[in-house]
């Protein structure tokens, strides 16, 4: 996942720039429109057009083969009431929740910890971010042995503390859970680092005042620290939406052997089918472009819906 | 800084000693839950399916790792898919570091008609979500006869909004007006600034980018599964996800030392660039 930058951040157009004189005119500035020009032009092939495209390919049904036949607005018609396309919303969401609240908690608690912590900072930095650097495809290949019914460890440490055996795989909950677990092992570390830099901006003179009026550190943890890192707590809540709603590989190598009609199915019952999933499962398992175009741009707006929503809230407590 | 403050702080105060061992004993157990995958992936990589599948599960490494690479080599062409792992990574990250250094410099230091509204226009296309480019790039590639080569990953990886925005807020502070002006006196053209001058200075913001941009690429599964369809030429993602799909639930000794076998290079990569990267890394959330 790519870090986002700051929202708040304006394009500004900076006023102190070593430019002589300005010429008018395209000659005067060529060089600059060329060196800018590449990735305008791989834009343009591989990100405005398809984008253009697949508004069009959503009005029409195509198999990617035939010819294109006009559809007007019957997938959309048709997205609305796909009761398949709503459950892989609902699945998408509790996963996410599953996955994120839990994962801002333990990073918090994380980096404060480590904001305490003088010595090995450093080394305890770089054994918590390296989850993140791992591959998708390999961790999801090790979790699903951890959570394998036979052999799986968790089975293992149920069975020895007394319990039954869960078939994680195989059942709606113990799917989700299993796709959250390994999303939170993998972005807890990330988050804590980036929260640790926003608990390191916090000036110090505000915990000493804290201290001087008597402030305990849960006080002064809800009190201070928690309002001072609103910003970057917005930035983690954004980035965790914007890529936890579109999660693919996880769920798709983690259940891919899982059920034999297709790699993209979710698994048993589609339980764990996310947006995503069901995108690719219509556009390159049915090879329904028209309908997977439909699929993408309801995606979108729910990506952008909840963004919205998600930011409003963490901005609202802050009024209060 | 605060840190000395606070250790002298923390060392008047009774009992502190003992909260810090409690502190280090905290932070050492999330170390070995964020250690632990690795560690399981070494046991399994190690024993027999047979092994595998016995009660109780087996807690230290085995003695049959030679075999299951052995049956790993046999089942995928390791080498070749790493190859071409290599070859994407290597040449998108070398594609990117130029394109997207070059914009950001001009975004950050020059001005031009046009500039306000192809900047906007960037933070735009950074939050278009790939499925909306997917169906139609997938169109595209198989016009062009791309589709199942390594073009079809490299070519539009090139150049990326996010690398051009990120290298021109480090641009902007790291590279001195000063600087520029004197080497335009000196008589430099455009080029030989952003060689001789821009370049040397953000050489660590390069770095991060490189890294960042590498890893991001060695580990992308999603497109390079759609575009990659010749089973026999893929990446070393999609040649996993292969392996497990027909071997995952007979033979999980041997996929899972392709598994922990695909992390290596990464490994090496992060244990070069884990301080850049990591420092660096929390920089556009704080700013």
């Amino acid at each position: 996942m790519a870090t986002l930058p700051a929202l708040e951040k304006r394009p500004a157009v900076v006023a102190d720039v070593p430019v002589t004189r300005p010429r008018q005119g395209f000659r005067k500035y060529w060089h600059l429109y060329a060196a800018i020009s590449p990735f305008y032009l791989l834009f343009l092939c591989f990100g405005l057009i398809p984008v253009g495209f697949s508004l069009y390919l959503s009005f029409h049904r195509w198999d990617g083969l035939g010819s294109m036949e006009w559809a007007g607005l019957s997938q959309y018609r048709y997205l609305l009431s796909d009761s398949e396309f709503w459950s892989s919303i609902g699945t998408t969401i509790v996963i996410w929740a599953l996955a994120t609240f839990p994962m801002i908690f333990l990073a918090m608690v994380t980096a404060v910890m480590l904001n305490s912590a003088v010595r090995f900072k450093n080394l305890y930095r770089v054994a918590y971010f390296l989850p993140n650097v791992t591959s998708v495809v390999a961790i999801a290949i090790i979790f699903g042995s951890v959570f394998s019914t036979n052999f799986g460890l968790v089975n293992a440490f149920l069975q020895a503390i007394g319990f039954d055996q869960i078939a994680w795989l195989n059942t709606p909950w113990g799917i989700k859970i299993a796709i959250a677990t390994l999303m939170t092992w993998q972005w807890t570390g990330y988050n804590a680092i980036i929260f640790l830099a926003g608990l390191q901006t916090v000036p110090s003179e505000l915990y000493e005042a804290a201290r001087m009026d008597g402030a305990g550190p849960v006080q002064t943890f809800f009190r201070i620290t928690l309002p001072m890192m609103r910003p970057v707590l917005l930035f983690v809540l954004v980035v965790s939406t914007v890529t936890g709603l579109q999660s693919f590989s996880e769920p798709q190598v983690l259940l891919q052997n899982t059920s034999n009609d297709s790699t993209f199915s979710g698994g048993p019952g589609h339980a764990g089918r996310t947006m995503v999933l069901y995108f690719f499962q219509q556009t390159f398992d049915n090879n329904d472009f028209g309908y997977g175009a439909a699929v993408a741009w309801g995606i979108f707006l729910v990506v952008v819906l909840f963004s919205i929503i998600n930011w409003r809230l963490v901005q609202r407590r802050g009024e209060e | 800084m605060a840190s000395t403050q606070e250790t002298r702080r923390a060392k008047g105060i009774d009992g502190s000693r003992r909260r810090g061992i409690g502190l280090h004993a905290a932070l050492v157990l999330g170390v070995l839950l964020s250690a632990f995958p690795f560690y399981w992936a070494v046991i399994m990589s190690t024993h027999t399916s047979s092994e595998i599948f016995s009660y109780p599960p087996k807690l230290l490494p085995g003695t049959h790792f030679p075999e299951n690479v052995r049956s790993l080599f046999d089942n995928i062409d390791f080498f070749g898919s790493m190859f071409n792992s290599l070859l994407v990574a290597g040449s998108v990250t070398f594609l990117v570091l130029f394109f997207d250094s070059l914009a950001a410099f001009v975004f950050a230091k020059f001005e031009f008609p046009g500039k306000r509204l192809l900047f906007v226009l960037l933070m735009f296309i950074f939050m278009v979500p790939a499925q909306l480019q997917a169906i139609p790039q997938f169109v595209i590639m198989a016009k062009l006869g791309w589709i199942g080569s390594m073009t079809a990953l490299i070519v539009p990886a090139a150049a990326n909004a996010f690398g051009i925005f990120w290298m021109r807020q480090y641009m902007k502070g790291a590279i001195h007006d000063e600087l520029l002006d004197a080497s335009r006196i000196d008589g430099a053209n455009f080029l030989r600034q952003y060689w001789h001058v821009a370049l040397p200075v953000v050489r660590p913001g390069l770095a991060f980018l490189g890294i960042f941009t590498f890893m991001g690429q060695w580990n992308d599964y999603a497109w390079p599964l759609i575009a990659l369809t010749n089973p026999d030429n893929v990446t070393l993602q999609v040649a996993l996800s292969q392996l497990n799909g027909t071997h995952g639930t007979t033979d999980y000794g041997m996929v899972m030392t392709g598994a922990l076998l695909a992390l290596v290079p990464l490994l090496i990569v992060f244990a070069i660039g884990a301080r850049q990267m990591i420092g660096d890394l929390a920089k556009g959330a704080i700013k």
